[in-house]
């Protein structure tokens, strides 16, 4: 059976970042970039899959700018067999991504995609049930349990009150949770031996993808800051702060 | 211009989620419908009708919606669509699961969380964990939106008398079921619709000292968080997680105990009114974003606090 697992560039989860002076963006030039930590629990789900027998073959995509490569390195560096580059310096949005995504799902049949829940830097959460939407395939988003049997798939859900637990029949779409798994390290030898992995590179035009915008950015801007907050030196003193003062309580 | 609110529900009543995202949907400047897909819902259908400020309810009844699935649910969408200028959703999990799916048939891009509504084209929401705010204008024809609760004001549940129209099912897709639910039992107030938030981090130790903040919950009527350190060492359970991959809150008061705010903790709530921070760590960043902080030792300070607060 046949894994695909998108992944993306994004700005690494550590950085503060900050919002362009003329508000038509935030400044990503000269910070680190890393994968999205959602999608390498995906990348993590595809491996634990292969090594238990339950998948033959892990394929990672990511769409973006030529850089991704290094992206889809660290995901063939994880373990996946070989990469997919859709290069394009376009902006892409969610449904550009999903579209160019069943371009590839097309032409690949896998059995299964694993995508992450959300990219941390649009915070969308939209690409993987779009995808299932175009391809006509089910869906268990936020899954914090995966597994695999023959021609179906169980997911355990992270929902609002609780968990809930899905069947579906494959082909389907799976979007990961942060309790799905705990990614592993790559380690100096894979990464080395990942150099050696095939990387394909295609583009939105040969797979007949219109990615052009749906949405324009009018604006970026700083939230609201808070005003500064005062430490006080006891209980007594915020109790007394919180009734008269904030009036919360 | 009518806009189009997809209720979330549990058959019997309305998630509060609902009233919030009404409320957005009357911003977008027009009429406001709302769909009720469900099974044997009547009693979510009636709740809707009283909503102020909605004028029809659209009810679709079958057993293959009963469960909230993605597939069964967004044809349901789609199948009224073609009346509508907006289609809104809470962006909880189950609007989260939905929308987008509707979004990608009807070929136009999603919004997700908006917290503001600038004109009926344009929404402000939150990017990068909330550290930069975005406005953005929509070309499409439709626009589908996720509403961030926090953002808006609940519509009043009553006092509204919409008429109530019976719509077709879809057929069932036939291509997930429904397995089974394990529902974390709490008699505290709901998490995103709680006045006052207790919420505790890694520094409360162990699942054993989480008791330590009941009796101050007890006392503020308080729901009770938990930093994603606290979830993950396993103190307690994921739904009580705040923060950018957890629930997004904005209580009156928010108390963060032994919580050292992370960027992606603040996310989740730096819009609260009024935040305390204990931590025993003057420099912890949680100090930065509250306006009343206590150094000390959480241990001695929450059973102080209890009992300054008789």
């Amino acid at each position: 059976m046949k894994v695909l697992v998108p992944v993306k560039r994004v700005v690494d989860y550590n950085v503060k970042v900050r919002v362009k002076s003329d508000g038509s963006g935030v400044d990503i030039a000269n910070v680190k970039m890393s994968m999205n930590p959602f999608d390498e629990i995906a990348m993590e789900e595809a491996m634990r899959l292969k090594e238990g027998g339950k998948a033959t073959e892990v394929v990672a995509v990511s769409c973006g700018v030529s850089q991704c490569q290094e992206t889809l390195r660290t995901a063939m560096a994880i373990g996946a067999d070989r990469g997919i580059l859709v290069e394009t310096t376009a902006e892409l949005e969610p449904l550009a991504v999903a579209k160019l995504l069943k371009a590839v799902a097309d032409k690949e049949q896998p059995n299964l995609i694993i995508l992450g829940k959300q990219a941390i830097d649009d915070d969308a959460n939209q690409v993987g049930q779009m995808l299932a939407a175009l391809l006509g395939w089910p869906q268990a988003t936020f899954a914090s349990k995966v597994v695999l049997d023959e021609g179906k798939v169980t997911v355990t859900r992270e929902v609002d009150g609780g968990l809930e637990t899905l069947a579906l029949s494959l082909p389907a779409i799976v979007t990961t949770d942060l309790r799905l798994n705990e990614p592993r390290y790559v380690t100096l030898p894979n990464i080395m031996k990942a150099k050696k992995k095939p990387l394909d590179t295609t583009k939105p035009e040969e797979l007949g993808v219109d990615v052009s915008p749906r949405l324009k950015t009018l604006k970026v801007a700083e939230p609201p800051k808070r005003s500064a907050g005062i430490k006080v030196p006891d209980v007594a003193t915020l109790v007394n702060k919180l009734r008269t003062e904030a009036k919360v309580i | 211009m009518v806009a189009l609110v997809i209720a979330e529900h549990d058959n019997a009543s309305l998630k509060g989620s609902t009233l919030n995202t009404v409320t957005a949907a009357a911003q977008c400047g027009g009429e406001v419908h709302v769909l009720v897909a469900g099974h044997n819902a009547g009693a979510a259908a009636a709740a809707a009708a009283q909503i102020a400020g909605v004028s029809k309810v659209l009810v679709a009844d079958a057993a293959h919606l009963a469960d909230g699935l993605a597939e069964n649910l967004a044809e349901q969408v789609l199948a009224v669509a073609g009346a509508y200028s907006h289609i809104l959703a809470p962006a909880t999990a189950y609007g989260k699961n939905i929308l987008p799916r509707v979004a990608a048939k009807l070929d136009v891009a999603q919004i997700s969380e908006i917290t503001k509504v600038d004109s009926p084209d344009t929404f402000e929401r939150p990017i990068y964990a909330g550290n930069a705010i975005a406005t953005v204008q929509s070309g499409d024809k439709v626009k589908v939106i996720t509403v961030r609760s926090t953002g808006f004001d609940a519509a009043a549940a009553s006092g509204g008398s919409a008429a109530t129209e019976t719509v077709a099912a879809v057929a069932d897709a036939g291509k997930s079921a429904f397995v089974g639910r394990e529902v974390a039992k709490s008699d505290r107030p709901e998490l995103t619709a709680a006045k006052i938030i207790v919420s505790g981090g890694r520094g409360i130790g162990s699942a054993e000292n989480f008791k330590l903040l009941e009796p101050l919950a007890d006392k503020l009527g308080a729901a009770m968080g938990a930093s994603r350190a606290a979830v993950d060492a396993g103190f307690v359970p994921n739904d009580w997680q705040v923060g950018q991959t957890g629930k997004i809150v904005a209580p009156a008061l928010y108390i963060a105990v032994g919580i050292s705010g992370a960027i992606q903790h603040l996310a989740g709530m730096k819009d609260s009114k009024t935040i305390v921070a204990i931590n025993k760590d003057p420099e912890a960043p949680i100090f930065a974003v509250a306006d009343y902080g206590i150094v000390g030792d959480l241990f001695e300070v929450v059973p102080q606090l209890v009992a300054e607060l008789g």
